[in-house]
């Protein structure tokens, strides 16, 4: 492998906790001139290009609230899966369990929407959360389970149940839960305003929600450095053994991580349906679950970095719609950002533990 | 007995594109690498296979489009992975989630074409009654991928670089130990793997659906994940067990035209599903999916570290 490759690696004596925190500045960093080069690559001229993914969003109280407005479902499923991670559950259903959670605060809001039917609309978005909780800790609870009894791999259990997830909203908007007004799209109906979120912001679709997301990361924050079971969940992913020693039980930390991410990835669906989306849709998620797995890496797994990573991949979401709009470009773009910016995390991750030495020629 | 034969074709027209990826998983994770990217691999492939195929008219350059995008995302992979010995799970998931990115990004302009058939069959074997219809009318990518598992089960268990192989995936060490170059043959394993993720993509865009929408792939990249699991790593049983699960997509389509009154979206569900209770019935016994894992998978490999 030696001559493909100019530089050494040379093994720190400790990790260094300096790039623990700048390696995801390097991963964007880099992530931009890649872009750069993308977009003169397709012809594009490379400031325009980075100035939409980079400035434009910034542009003005409403560019501002829509970008927090988009973080918010990332941040939430990110808190969940930086838990997971932490513990070493490999949980990659977090799209799956977003759905379901949209999916069963939907189907609240379809039997509770009802004219004449005296439910004031505090109570009803009550219900409406409780129901995206459930719904998202009740899908991740299927990966738990079959973990725990029959020790099936968390990983493809959860992807599996992400595609069962994904056709069981299929068969929800074009059966059960179908608008029969809609002339005969695959969608419920339009929620009445009543069970809306209420907005942060007067005059932006910034809802409650973000307020929200904020508050519960500074939960997490308490909860995975302050409490006895958060210290628990960390000990068994980093020492398994060790945990086992200390009388931890990994099957609790299963299930515990695992709810904790399925219920905020649920939360996270309920809110984008009386939110933004404002009624049911096959498509209530552009791949939020999949790009929160990056969230919860650029953010260290600590839920304070979530809410960092999670504006980061706004950013480029909108970014990408952006350059839909503005550059021609198609906004798949963004998953392509999404990929690199993993990609160059991971490899800048190299330098907690390794330090970067220039070959000595032979 | 006609519908029997045709089911059987479809199954196995279902399974050829699990068959070669699980194929090449195998291969990376008999060497010790766990390769979550195949869903990006195959995606990426997909798009290329069906863009060359589409615009030259060939199905063979298509293919070999396909199996060289496959061999450059694994490429891609193989230097974080084994150059910078990243975490193989968190490498291959950036795989898939690129890999999804940008096939989607790629293939925008192509959504919607279509591409002519192509032809199928063994001459005159294919007009035997019974077994021609349900052998002999498949794509010569099927026969191809029925060879490779036949040549994999060879070179695994009967010769001296399958012996390697196996035990670079068993003991990375002691073959450093012994001299055998470990990174060296795990890249190799691995832009194998990709090839073969690489032509079981194209398969999906240029044989099987025939024409690109965006996640053609569809998960299948996780089933043939989870097949090499079923198969407990060993190249005939993954032969089985992706016939068996070409057979489970196919019956989807065949109740929905028995006038089954499933809804649509419940028997698609299928496959996954499946996928889900067999790795459950298949993990129950934690020993003896122990005793046949390749001891090494999923841990990077750090010669200075050693």
């Amino acid at each position: 492998m030696h001559n493909l490759w100019p530089w050494k690696l040379e093994l720190r004596g400790t990790p260094s906790r300096a790039m623990t925190y700048l390696s995801p500045l390097i991963a964007i960093v880099l992530t931009m001139l890649l872009g750069a080069l993308l977009f003169a690559a397709l012809g594009k001229d490379p400031l325009a290009g980075l100035k939409v993914f980079l400035i434009d969003p910034f542009n003005g109280k409403r560019a501002i609230s829509e970008l927090l407005l988009k973080a918010t479902p990332l941040i939430l499923c990110a808190l969940g899966l930086a838990v997971c991670f932490r513990a070493n559950i490999w949980n990659i259903g977090a799209e799956g369990q977003f759905t379901v959670g949209a999916l069963f605060s939907g189907a609240m809001l379809v039997f509770l929407d009802v004219p004449n039917h005296a439910i004031p609309g505090s109570v009803g978005l009550v219900l409406m959360v409780l129901a995206g909780i459930v719904g998202g800790a009740f899908w991740a609870s299927i990966t738990a389970s079959l973990r725990d009894r029959f020790n099936a791999n968390e990983i493809l259990v959860s992807l599996m149940l992400t595609y069962v997830a994904q056709l069981l909203l299929m068969y929800a908007v074009n059966g059960p839960l179908k608008d029969p007004n809609g002339m005969n799209f695959p969608q419920s109906k339009v929620f009445s305003d009543e069970f809306m979120l209420p907005m942060l912001l007067s005059g932006t679709r910034l809802h409650i929600g973000f307020a929200v997301t904020l508050i519960l990361a500074a939960v997490m924050t308490v909860f995975m450095t302050r409490s006895f079971r958060g210290f628990s969940l960390m000990v068994g992913g980093v020492a398994p053994h060790a945990a086992r020693y200390a009388g931890f039980s990994s099957r609790s930390a299963l299930w515990v991580s695992l709810l904790i991410s399925g219920g905020f990835a649920g939360l996270a669906g309920a809110f984008e349906i009386a939110g933004p989306i404002g009624q049911l849709l096959p498509s209530v998620s552009p791949g939020y679950g999949f790009a929160a797995i990056i969230v919860a890496f650029i953010g260290r797994l600590h839920p304070v970095g979530a809410v960092l990573g999670g504006l980061v991949m706004s950013l480029l979401y909108l970014g990408g719609e952006l350059a839909q709009s503005r550059l021609g470009l198609p906004s798949a773009i963004t998953g392509v950002f999404q990929g690199m910016l993993l990609f160059l995390l991971l490899a800048s991750d190299t330098l907690i533990n390794y330090r970067l030495r220039r070959k000595a020629r032979i | 007995m006609e519908q029997l034969a045709s089911l059987i074709a479809a199954s196995i027209n279902a399974g050829t594109p699990l068959l070669l990826a699980a194929l090449g998983l195998l291969i990376n994770e008999r060497a010790g690498v766990l390769n979550l990217g195949a869903e990006g691999m195959m995606l990426v492939a997909a798009i290329a296979g069906f863009a060359v195929g589409y615009s030259t008219h060939s199905p063979m350059l298509g293919f070999l489009a396909g199996a060289l995008s496959g061999v450059l995302m694994a490429a891609l992979f193989s230097w974080l992975a084994l150059v910078l010995a990243t975490n193989q799970v968190a490498t291959g998931l950036a795989l898939s989630i690129f890999g999804t990115g940008l096939s989607a990004f790629l293939g925008q302009s192509l959504v919607g074409l279509g591409l002519p058939a192509q032809a199928m069959g063994i001459p005159y074997l294919k007009d035997i009654p019974f077994i021609g219809p349900a052998l002999f009318q498949q794509h010569w990518m099927s026969y191809l991928a029925l060879l490779l598992c036949g040549a994999i089960a060879w070179f695994i268990y009967r010769t001296r670089a399958g012996l390697v192989l196996r035990a670079i995936g068993e003991s990375p060490e002691s073959a450093h130990a012994l001299g055998y170059p470990v990174r060296w043959i795990r890249f190799a394993a691995l832009l194998f793997g990709g090839a073969c993720c690489g032509l079981a993509g194209a398969y999906l865009s240029l044989v099987y659906t025939p024409m690109w929408v965006e996640g053609l792939v569809s998960g299948r990249g996780w089933i043939a994940l989870a097949l090499t699991a079923f198969a407990t790593w060993r190249p005939l049983r993954v032969l089985l067990g992706a016939l068996l699960f070409g057979g489970v997509t196919i019956l989807q389509f065949y109740l929905q035209g028995m006038g089954v009154s499933i809804p649509s979206q419940v028997l698609s569900m299928a496959p996954y599903v499946a996928t889900i209770v067999v790795l459950a019935l298949i993990s129950r016994n934690p020993d003896w999916i122990r005793l046949n894992m390749p001891a090494s998978l999923g841990k990077p490999f750090k010669p200075d570290a050693s």
